[in-house]
């Protein structure tokens, strides 16, 4: 069993290891490094939706304050692209913490109200900001150093975010195996029977809340620097929606799930540019239709029709 | 200063009206199956764009305005037999999923239908304002306040009065015990969906001639919408409708007196500080947990 789960991580490492070397263009490679960087995004999230079983409308604006933390800090104030890196990580779990203590005394869809006025908050501040964000139109973001070495052509990026992205899925699956990641589960099949049995509930949700928005910060920092433009677009109420979509597609709970989710949902829009005028609709249906077919999400469906567990 | 307030005052109650309606829109469904109606904004879209495209197709403007809640409550009807009832005890996040999905299908399909332009409707009964004290009030807020005011009562009355309403009250509080006084739940869940869509729908209609109508328009409107009925304790229909209106209030005051760029942003920072420091919403009631 133990085994079986590593297997899939393998599986993830030799495909980033050879996949520079097939695929025909940057175009690709660049859609492979958009795919990683969501992959890691909705692995943070999916902790929150599937295995605390609470859901956040509002990801994107997370996202955001990490991205223009990346962007506005180094400069206007000539910070170091790490420390400000750093600097939104801390904001967005200090902002995190201060939210979701008093909501999740709460049960039921409060969760979503409050991440969801807080991204539309945040996303608006964005727009509203101009003199320091650039407002609609965005701003461009200062190239990304570490230790004298520039992160720059897409080969690099390829690298560092494959490794973020192998780190990330064995640090997720050691994550849910351990005392934390029991007690988490434990909540979301049975709050009174968690608690009963010594899990401090809230303790623990705001803990996996906070660290899902930590994450997502920061690879918000990482698609900015990445991108090296940003725009309010990026921690809008649509993104959020994206990001959920991505986790709940792949399947609840499932980290591989949280990969294929992404993969699946950033090629779309590639797929679907073919139906011109007519993506909205196609996207719609979508989610409809695999929520409605596939409510368990696309990795746990096969993985119990082929008889293997996660 | 006075007029001031007023003309703020108006114009918050007028939009909050429609924020009222598509609040109760909210609760409706909510008290029904449990599922937060993320399309309930694109109704709303839905009525202004339709009213628009029956009265420029000629047709008489009351028959038009018919039609355009009646197609939207026809939508609903179909999103709670083609989506919601195959999935019945699913989990929260897929129920949202699947609306969220629905109102991105409505909304490109208005799209590609009508096209991405903003659209107006005429106002009902001309464009002459009334001055009050100083600050002026537009003929239709009148009509906005009004079919909102009849629609409240109305509902109470079949809520408290009919015995469907009483049906329908009955699910919410308690489905299995519905069903086994012999409550036909799958018609509650019709009805709710219809009504609430047609809710939304009336309540589009009245604003377009006021705020323009796109086919955007509904998602900013639903969220406030939804905001309106958790400020009134999710599942109260008296909260939901002094929500919206409170709702509506406290944005047109925050647009005026403190930033109009931050006016989008007023309804969030309120539901945020009641959900810190009311967490029932304002009239909402105890909740005890069963295990």
């Amino acid at each position: 069993m133990k085994k079986n789960v590593f297997f899939g991580l393998y599986l993830i490492i030799g495909l980033l290891l050879v996949l520079p070397f097939v695929l025909p263009n940057s175009f690709y490679l660049d859609l492979v490094i958009r795919m990683a960087i969501n992959a890691v995004i909705v692995l943070g999230l999916n902790l929150l939706i599937g295995f605390a079983g609470q859901i956040s409308l509002g990801h994107a604006g997370f996202l955001g304050i990490g991205a223009y933390a990346s962007a506005v800090l180094p400069t206007h104030f000539g910070w170091h692209p790490l420390l400000a890196m750093g600097a939104g990580a801390a904001v967005t779990g200090l902002l995190a913490a201060l939210v979701a203590r008093p909501i999740f005394k709460l049960k039921g869809h409060y969760l979503a109200m409050a991440t969801l006025g807080l991204g539309i908050i945040i996303n608006i501040a964005l727009r509203n900001e101009a003199q320091w964000t650039g407002g609609p139109d965005g701003m461009p973001v200062p190239a990304m150093g570490l230790f004298g070495f520039e992160l720059s052509s897409d080969k690099h990026w390829y690298w560092a975010v494959a490794l973020l992205l192998s780190v990330s899925v064995w640090a997720s699956l050691n994550l849910i195996d351990s005392p934390f990641g029991r007690a988490l589960r434990a909540l979301h099949g049975s709050e009174v029977a968690a608690q009963v049995v010594g899990v401090d509930v809230v303790r623990y949700k705001v803990a996996i809340f906070v660290l899902s928005a930590v994450f997502a910060s920061l690879m918000g920092s990482v698609t900015a620097h990445y991108g090296g433009f940003v725009t309010p677009n990026l921690a809008d109420f649509f993104h959020s929606i994206e990001l959920v979509t991505m986790v709940v597609i792949g399947g609840m709970a499932s980290v591989y799930g949280s990969v294929i989710g992404a993969v699946l949902l950033t090629a779309m829009p590639q797929a679907l540019a073919t139906f011109e005028g007519w993506e909205t609709v196609a996207f719609g249906s979508i989610l409809m239709l695999s929520m409605i077919f596939m409510p368990k999400g696309l990795v746990p469906t096969l993985a119990a029709k082929f008889g293997k567990g996660e | 200063m006075l007029a001031q307030f007023l003309q703020f005052l108006f114009s918050g109650i007028t939009v909050g009206a429609t924020y009222a309606l598509a609040a109760l829109g909210f609760t409706l469904i909510y008290n029904a199956s449990n599922v937060i109606n993320f399309a309930q904004g694109e109704f709303i879209m839905l009525g202004g764009m339709l009213a628009v495209f029956f009265t420029q197709a000629g047709l008489p403007l009351p028959l038009a305005l018919l039609l355009a809640i009646l197609v939207p409550a026809v939508v609903g009807v179909l999103l709670e037999k083609l989506a919601i009832e195959p999935v019945k005890g699913a989990e929260t996040v897929t129920l949202i999923i699947i609306t969220i999905g629905a109102s991105l299908v409505i909304r490109g399909l208005t799209a590609v239908i009508f096209g991405k332009g903003t659209h107006s409707l005429p106002a009902f009964s001309g464009d002459a304002p009334i001055e009050i004290l100083g600050a002026t009030l537009l003929p239709q807020s009148l009509w906005v306040l009004g079919v909102t005011a009849v629609v409240v009562v109305a509902l109470w009355y079949f809520f408290n009065r009919t015995l469907q309403g009483k049906a329908m009250l009955a699910t919410s509080y308690n489905r299995l015990a519905a069903e086994l006084v012999g409550i036909n739940t799958g018609w509650v869940l019709f009805m709710s969906f219809a009504m609430s869509a047609a809710l939304g729908a009336l309540g589009g209609i009245l604003i377009t001639p006021i705020t323009l109508t796109s086919y955007d328009a509904g998602i900013m409107l639903g969220l406030k919408g939804f905001v309106a009925a958790v400020v009134g304790g999710l599942g109260n229909g008296l909260g939901a409708v002094l929500g919206g209106l409170l709702v509506g209030i406290l944005e047109a005051m925050g647009a005026g007196y403190i930033s109009s760029a931050y006016k989008d942003a007023m309804p969030f920072v309120l539901i945020l500080l009641i959900l810190f420091f009311m967490p029932r919403g304002l009239f909402g009631g105890k909740s005890t947990d069963r295990v």
